[in-house]
């Protein structure tokens, strides 16, 4: 009997330090989540938490002219519904229990409100805030002052095609150009190939801030500087190395005899490479895809340096960045942008966990 | 080969016109290619088309560019004779991969370097002339790395990074363990485990986001709206700007790596998580026999188990923190005393125009990297990766 209830309690025990770890883990993105779908004036006043159950002060009467219709003195010990008090106690708030009263104004025009503590939910939930930050058009608000503000809207749209643009191609090029190093690596011979491939993996090493002075003197010279190309070109180099280097891993171990009866049929390197390889690898061209995609998308040193600072060609981690910047307040356009920018990746993880996995584990040493 | 030689031309000139046409085509159709591949980069670089229209031209301008690159490459070669062709095709397939990294890494090493030894006037714009009239103007020699270590603001950089390699590694894994042994012991390890890895889909700047709301900070007669500064204040503490809070100096940097933490613990759980599984059970079971407690068992037996994974983990955050850059810049911007090795990189090579200076701290952060990375690299290619 002994042991089963300490083995229920060491149950109980992990299960229950895991579920907080779990939590806590789960919390910020969860917190931003709910609070890109409410509105600017609720993110401003109460915490996102407020939409679960929770015990808030609601006012349920109003006594215009305190003094009399209470019949009480505000410049002497007052009593209101339950409440005892000075009058600058009043102003404050004074609590009995369930109620809470408070003078709002002046001795002489103020009135007094009854406020309840009742159980409350804060569900006003509004697609508002993605529009304002996907669309370019113009927004229009009142602020705390009564003033009506007209301010753009973020256009995060145009920035969400631009990762699009630079990180497809950002992703598709390191891939074939690495398989097709890797195949020669594997199953070629020539000149030189050892030596070559130990360069590709001391480069790994190289932190690729090192790079980035000379290439924009490079870019600026071939007049690249700016556009997508130049940052194609960026992240192939940058991701080579380990492209390569996982490739070569894996075509390397792939069945030799399978290779071998493709050209004793007389097949050239070209066609083993494009109708045997190729297909057999498309675990490991899945998962370093996934990686490189996910780093290009979420990259955000590599845009700012070479794509300057142009809304036009813009990425989204750099549009975010620049809200950040600019709007730092505004919660509504940062938490709603911010999930904007990651709607892509979490749609890879939760549909290609298994590669997602096995790529970040891979990619874990670049450069 | 005898088949071929069975089957000899029918005369003399139709074997030239075949070989003349074989040539034309050869060279003209690489041209076709090329000029096709310059109209649409000129297209790219120049044009106004709708914004969707562009990108999909540039997809298709770039995957099907290095496509049809490799295709005419290869198809030149395999025209040649047999010798030439076996001599020349493995650098069809291995050239294009060594001259982009030659460009992008090998050589910008190196050239890092030499601009590391010049003054924000950079070196001379002709190479050669550097030389004809020596010294240059700009030269300053070791200088830059002088000023480096002995400058108050580098030293406290220098302090923040030691701060991040720490304790982002070891908070790193120690979290990643502590996941690692409660999934292998709990019924919903999977559920578990992907909530745990699911930071790390998302970027440094949308993570610098998160956590700025979290940490948001409201004066205290309003109620707070960052999480962290509620349940402070509902512990009865005061709320504060935890990164920016100057006052902790320089502790608040703790606040910063909280979110690499946050987002790296997925990946020290998933290798913690599967040598945890490569434990022999009998091993284990051989602790119990003995009347170790659990905890006995997960001191003496699986993590001196587990020691290489720790390290391979160890030294992967560490060359990561080392490297640490957008969530110091999009949280701070380095100011409060949080500035990092790669954010000063930036700053003094992009924003103070001084690529010197900033080439200097790059080329001391490759020295700081190597070590850690040669070690790192050799624990990497012992271990499966795919």
């Amino acid at each position: 009997m002994g042991a089963k209830r300490k083995k229920l309690l060491n149950e109980i025990l992990v299960n229950g330090a895991l579920l907080l770890l779990v939590l806590i883990w789960t919390v910020p993105t969860l917190g931003l989540l709910v609070s890109s779908f409410r509105s600017r004036q609720d993110i401003q006043t109460s915490g996102w938490w407020t939409i679960f159950p929770h015990r808030e002060w609601q006012t349920t009467a109003v006594i215009e002219n305190p003094k009399e219709a209470l019949g009480v003195d505000p410049n002497e010990i007052m009593e209101i519904r339950g409440a005892t008090g000075t009058f600058k106690e009043f102003r404050e708030g004074v609590a009995d229990g369930d109620v809470q009263v408070t003078w709002v104004g002046n001795k002489r025009i103020g009135w007094v409100e009854i406020q309840e503590q009742v159980w409350a939910v804060n569900w006003d939930f509004t697609l508002e805030n993605y529009s304002e930050v996907l669309t370019g058009k113009e927004f229009e608000f009142t602020n705390a002052d009564g003033e009506v503000i007209t301010i753009p809207g973020e256009n995060m749209t145009n920035s969400f095609l631009n990762s699009l643009a630079v990180a497809i191609p950002a992703t598709v090029i390191p891939v074939l150009i690495a398989a097709f190093a890797a195949y020669a690596f594997a199953w070629m011979n020539f000149p030189g190939r050892k030596t070559f491939f130990i360069m590709v993996v001391g480069l790994l090493v190289v932190p690729l801030q090192l790079a980035l002075v000379p290439l924009l003197r490079d870019y600026k010279a071939l007049g690249i500087n700016g556009t997508f190309l130049s940052l194609w070109l960026a992240h192939t180099g940058f991701g080579l190395a380990l492209a390569v280097y996982l490739l070569y891993n894996y075509i390397s171990t792939l069945p030799r005899e399978t290779m071998e009866s493709a050209f004793i049929d007389g097949a050239s390197h070209f066609t083993v490479f494009t109708k045997l390889v190729l297909p057999l690898s498309v675990p490991a061209l899945a998962s370093f895809a996934i990686f490189q995609f996910l780093w290009v998308w979420n990259d955000y040193l590599i845009a700012l340096i070479f794509l300057g600072g142009s809304p036009e060609t813009e990425v989204i981690t750099m549009r975010l960045a620049e809200i950040v910047g600019s709007r730092g307040n505004d919660w509504h356009l940062l938490t709603a942008g911010a999930f904007v920018s990651m709607i892509l990746p979490l749609a890879v993880f939760f549909g290609l966990q298994r590669y997602f996995v096995r790529g970040m584990m891979a990619g874990s040493v670049k450069g | 080969m005898q088949t071929t030689e069975s089957h000899p031309s029918h005369n003399d000139t139709g074997g030239m016109a075949a070989l003349i046409s074989r040539i034309a085509l050869a060279v003209i159709t690489p041209l076709i290619i090329f000029y096709a591949l310059y109209q649409g980069f000129l297209f790219l670089r120049d044009g106004d088309s709708p914004k969707w229209a562009m990108t999909l031209i540039a997809i298709i301008w770039g995957v099907g560019g290095v496509a049809a690159l490799y295709w005419v490459f290869n198809w030149l070669v395999e025209m040649l004779p047999l010798a030439w062709m076996q001599r020349l095709q493995p650098f069809v397939f291995v050239g294009p991969a060594l001259a982009i990294l030659t460009w992008y890494l090998a050589f910008p090493a190196l050239r890092t370097f030499w601009i590391s030894l010049f003054d924000r006037g950079g070196p001379p714009e002709q190479f050669l002339a550097t030389f004809t009239s020596w010294p240059p103007d700009s030269w300053v020699g070791l200088q830059n790395y002088t000023s480096i270590f002995s400058e108050r603001l580098m030293r406290e950089t220098f302090r923040n990074n030691l701060m991040w390699i720490v304790f982002g590694s070891s908070f790193s894994v120690a979290f990643g363990l502590l996941i690692a042994i409660l999934a292998d012991r709990s019924r919903w390890e999977k559920v578990a485990k992907s909530l745990i890895f699911l930071p790390m889909a998302i970027s440094f700047v949308g993570a610098g986001v998160i956590w700025n709301f979290m940490y948001e900070v409201r004066p205290s007669s309003v109620p707070q709206i960052g999480l962290v500064n509620a349940i402070v204040v509902a512990l009865g503490g005061e709320a504060h700007p935890w990164p920016a809070y100057t006052a902790i100096s320089p502790w608040n940097n703790l606040y910063l790596i909280v979110i690499v933490v946050w987002l790296q613990v997925g990946f020290s759980m998933v290798l913690f998580s599967a040598a945890l599984k490569g434990i022999p059970e009998e091993l284990k079971e051989a602790g119990r026999v003995d009347g170790a407690g659990e905890m006995r068992i997960l001191s003496g037996i699986m993590i001196p188990y587990i020691r290489g994974t720790i390290i391979t983990v160890w030294t992967t955050i560490v060359i990561f923190t080392l490297k640490i850059f957008d969530v110091v810049w999009v949280m701070t911007g380095g100011q409060f005393g949080t500035e990092v090795i790669a954010t000063q990189f930036y700053r003094q090579s992009f924003v103070a125009r001084n690529p010197g200076y900033g080439s200097a701290i790059a080329i001391i952060l490759l020295i700081a990297v190597i070590p850690v990375g040669i070690y790192n690299l050799r624990q990497f290619q012992d271990r499966e990766v795919f």
